[in-house]
């Protein structure tokens, strides 16, 4: 039912879109060390959309996806993020805005002290009224779907890569966030679990109706994507089609 | 209201942390109990000096006590004239105003026959002059020539003549070429000015002081009439008696003695400099066991704050974890400064030991400094971008 209800809704906004950047220019360091890493970034993104962004390294992907997701505070250009405006935000209104989105580190990022299920619950614990029985539940159900229904009280130390990339995933997306930010999510890990956990991702995001945006190298997984888009020099390149 | 639920549906994670990494925790609470201890020991030594020499001061039985505007301390107290306390009775409110000599003297010690030097305290017989009722019980004894009482809590080697005196044989020892008699003990304890504390008659105090007068005087021992307020009647006595002598009250004349020690003397600034390094230390030590913490996780801080949680929460988190460390670390910080007490105590005839007031005092500062220090362990983790500190 509560499928149903979720991909009714996703096609119902599935022209809204979701992620706006319009002539976004990004710059490090101070002074004469000032060096642009971002030049004129124009995109667009629609709910729903599964946008793989690729290129070598250095050419600022992942500092767009941290702008995206409010972990940098952007400079000049507009980005707008769910109809909020991240350019110039506050303090307090950016960490707002990073709890609209899921995101998965390229390193798992996991709480080294705190158990699977502990880390799962920690995704919704700022989001919603519910009871710490619920919250049990749900971070529950969400394991259980990523397969690690038999590792709920395992620390990361004593799990496998994959399995804590996919702890790492059950945390993003617990929630049920309108937008998925992945930063290289399949760096850390072998061909298989690399392909097992960009699968999950991408079946997880069809049935909330979420929108995923992931920065990756590994050419292995571009056929999920919707949309490429190729990065180089802190420029976007042409938009390739892939699918659709 | 509100809070309360939020608190319950928070994850503890403060105290996951802590408990997860338990050689961490064991290094960090063995520092700040170890900072405890350091900050107990010192506070504890400097009471004990002020304690210790104050103790005589407390123990006289006066309301106003009359000095020599020269004395410095109890062991250089000068004298005056006797003539100022017959003045004293004059005025409305005085009870009794009675001489009280005090002198250092060198006695062979009973049992090992080795000099020592003693404190030798002498007055009236015929009334008490101290809050001591073992002394005041045995006043018939210090009647007799050369007879005085001995302190049970002297320092030094005395057990064996103590133990004689109590089972009721008189210890004989030579002042001066005089022989002397212990008659009986009482218990004060030893100070940093004196080892031991002797109470004769003013008689015998006299003839082992030969080129002493009987009209010079150490101190004026002053009760007062009841109902009748000190500040009142020293007030009175100051403008009565001429220059030569001080009026103090019993509080003011303990205060005099604590003065002393914390200002003019030696040790008093030893001990002074020694809790303010132990504060010091203290402080260094707290804030490098919460920073250290502060910066093995600021990875997973980064990453939360990436999630959107705000800096409240992640000060919640340092402050929970601040408060377990600080009450944690301080049960064996007290714990231990107990039995050092009492070694220490054992050791010097001091009167070092836990008060109340200590103890909380300590664990505030302690709870204090922990949330302190965390609070200064978080500001760059305040002001970054999540992005920044992966």
């Amino acid at each position: 039912m509560n499928q149903i209800a979720l991909t009714e809704n996703s096609q119902a906004t599935k022209t809204t879109t979701v992620i706006e950047v319009q002539n976004l220019d990004h710059y490090f360091g101070h002074a004469s060390l000032r060096k642009q890493v971002l030049f004129d970034i124009s995109l667009s993104i629609n709910a729903g959309e599964i946008i793989i962004m690729t290129g070598p390294s250095g050419s600022g992907k992942t500092t767009l996806l941290t702008l995206a997701g409010g972990l940098r505070s952007a400079q000049s250009g507009s980005l707008k993020i769910l109809g909020q405006e991240l350019c110039g935000a506050s303090a307090n209104q950016l960490t707002q805005a990073r709890r609209q989105h899921g995101y998965i580190f390229q390193a798992h990022n996991l709480h080294s002290s705190l158990t699977a299920l502990q880390n799962v619950r920690m995704g919704l614990e700022l989001h919603s009224d519910l009871s710490v029985a619920e919250m049990h539940e749900r971070s529950q159900l969400m394991l259980e779907e990523v397969g690690l229904g038999d590792r709920l009280h395992y620390y990361p130390d004593d799990l496998s890569g994959g399995q804590k990339q996919r702890v790492a995933i059950a945390r993003a997306l617990v929630s049920a966030p309108k937008i998925v930010l992945a930063d290289e999510p399949t760096a850390a890990l072998d061909k298989k679990s690399g392909r097992d956990v960009v699968e999950l991702m991408q079946t997880l995001a069809k049935e909330q109706g979420c929108t995923i945006l992931m920065v990756t190298h590994d050419n292995r997984i571009l056929d999920i994507a919707d949309r490429i888009v190729y990065m180089e020099d802190g420029r976007l390149a042409d938009e390739q089609i892939n699918r659709l | 209201m509100n809070i309360l639920k939020s608190f319950q549906r928070r994850t503890p994670l403060g105290w996951l942390q802590l408990r997860h990494d338990r050689g961490r925790l064991l290094v960090a609470l063995a520092g700040i109990a170890f900072a405890d201890v350091l900050m107990f020991m010192q506070l504890g030594f400097q009471n004990a000096l002020y304690d210790s020499n104050t103790r005589v001061d407390r123990a006289m039985l006066a309301d106003i006590i009359l000095v020599s505007p020269k004395a410095l301390n109890l062991q250089n107290l000068s004298t005056f004239s006797r003539r100022r306390l017959l003045q004293a009775r004059d005025i409305p409110g005085v009870q009794t105003a009675d001489a009280l000599y005090i002198n250092n003297i060198t006695w062979k010690n009973p049992q090992t026959r080795l000099t020592a030097t003693v404190q030798i305290l002498g007055f009236a017989p015929e009334r008490p002059a101290f809050k001591l009722p073992e002394v005041n019980q045995q006043l018939d004894k210090i009647k007799l020539p050369n007879v005085v009482l001995f302190d049970r809590g002297a320092r030094g080697k005395y057990a064996e003549a103590i133990a004689q005196v109590e089972q009721g044989k008189p210890v004989t020892t030579e002042v001066e070429r005089k022989t002397l008699t212990i008659g009986g003990l009482f218990s004060l304890g030893a100070s940093f000015g004196a080892d031991a504390s002797l109470m004769a008659s003013d008689q015998t105090f006299l003839r082992l002081f030969p080129r002493r007068e009987a009209a010079s005087i150490s101190l004026g021992l002053i009760r007062l009439k009841s109902g009748a307020n000190p500040q009142q009647v020293a007030a009175a006595l100051k403008s009565h008696l001429p220059g030569d002598v001080r009026v103090l009250t019993a509080q003011e004349f303990v205060q005099f003695e604590e003065n002393y020690w914390k200002t003019a003397s030696p040790v008093g600034f030893i001990f002074g400099l020694g809790t303010t390094m132990a504060f010091v230390v203290w402080v260094v030590i707290v804030y490098q066991v919460l920073s250290t913490d502060v910066n093995a996780h600021i990875k997973e801080y980064a990453t939360f704050k990436a999630m959107g949680y705000n800096n409240g929460y992640l000060l919640g988190v340092v402050f929970e974890e601040a408060v377990i460390l600080a009450v944690l670390g301080f049960i064996p910080g007290v714990s231990l400064p107990i039995v050092l007490y009492q070694f220490a105590a054992k050791a010097t005839a001091l009167p070092i030991f836990m008060t109340l007031s200590r103890v909380v005092l300590v664990l505030m500062l302690t709870l204090l400094m922990c949330m302190m220090s965390g609070a200064i362990a978080t500001r760059k983790l305040q002001s970054a971008d999540p992005a920044d500190m992966f």
